[in-house]
């Protein structure tokens, strides 16, 4: 679609590149953020389209239904200590406001930022455009992806709960 | 005006990542464990529609896009090195806060305080790596 519109290949996490771009002060100017962020304004429209496409499904069209997440999921849920497994889209224990909390996620943002731009693009760039356009460098992006994913949920998840 | 359907189409894929809840930690964790097959589902079709979509652009006649240029799928450039440990790095993060840079992005329109936590981080983490660049193995 993003290719039909405009010959746009479709990616999200270039945008993070293109912001850091836009705010990048003149007497750091690391070579990476050194370039024509004007020319993927299309980008960013399309990202602050996905913002309000987020209001729009959970604030004015919100499902109060919980997550229909799998038994065995809520089990597990149950036991690393949440107490309503599913009841929004995140867990409160986790994203509720406390320096505790932001911590977390900074940092684990700090990865989501890093990983990406390391691998030259995330689960939009590789997983789905990549992979459908039969590239290799994908296919080594996704696995890495996967296995990255699966140590933190099995093993980093449960140590940081407990 | 040309940004409209740029602005459309992120609307649209906003709404459905609420709505799949693939924007959900849960699912996330869910999808780690095997235990449903609701994010392999989404990640599958999307992958096949993708295929299909770009297999009929390739045998259409004319391959322009809507704004008159001609449609190019880019290639990656080659390596491993970069891709899997990128994406190690980017999946710890992911496992962690169960949330991918597009999901960041829909759950901070809902009002998330964190969602907008991690995209600071995400921002700080790009940044990151612009600087360490050279440094890396490629």
């Amino acid at each position: 679609m993003m290719l039909f519109i405009g010959n746009r290949s479709f990616g999200i996490s270039n945008n993070l590149r293109h912001l850091c771009a836009i705010t990048q002060p003149p007497n750091v100017d690391v070579d990476f953020f050194r370039y024509n962020w004007k020319e993927h304004i299309w980008s960013l429209v399309f990202v602050i389209g996905t913002a309000l496409g987020g209001y729009l499904a959970g604030v004015v069209f919100a499902n109060p239904e919980p997550v229909a997440i799998s038994q065995a999921t809520q089990d597990m849920l149950l036991a690393w200590g949440f107490t309503q497994p599913g009841a929004f889209l995140v867990p409160d224990e986790l994203f509720h406001t406390s320096v505790r909390n932001f911590t977390f996620l900074f940092a684990a943002g700090v990865l989501v930022g890093f990983g990406t731009r390391y691998a030259g693009g995330c689960t939009s760039g590789h997983a789905i455009t990549g992979l459908s356009t039969l590239q290799l460098p994908s296919l080594f992006a996704v696995l890495g992806i996967f296995a990255g994913g699966m140590f933190s949920s099995w093993f980093l998840v449960p140590w940081m709960l407990n | 005006m040309r940004y409209i359907p740029y602005l459309l189409v992120g609307v649209l894929f906003g709404f459905v990542l609420i709505k799949s809840e693939a924007a959900s930690w849960y699912r996330i964790q869910e999808m780690f464990h095997f235990q449903s097959f609701h994010m392999f589902g989404i990640m599958f079709s999307a992958i096949v529609t993708a295929f299909v979509t770009t297999q009929i652009i390739k045998r259409l006649n004319s391959q322009k896009a809507l704004d008159g240029q001609v449609i190019e799928i880019p290639e990656k450039p080659a390596g491993r090195t970069s891709y899997i440990a990128g994406g190690l790095v980017f999946g710890i993060g992911w496992g962690l806060i169960g949330l991918c840079p597009g999901p960041v992005f829909a759950l901070a329109g809902t009002g998330s305080i964190g969602a907008i936590v991690v995209l600071a981080g995400a921002l700080h983490g790009t940044w990151l790596y612009g600087a360490l660049k050279q440094y890396l193995p490629h």
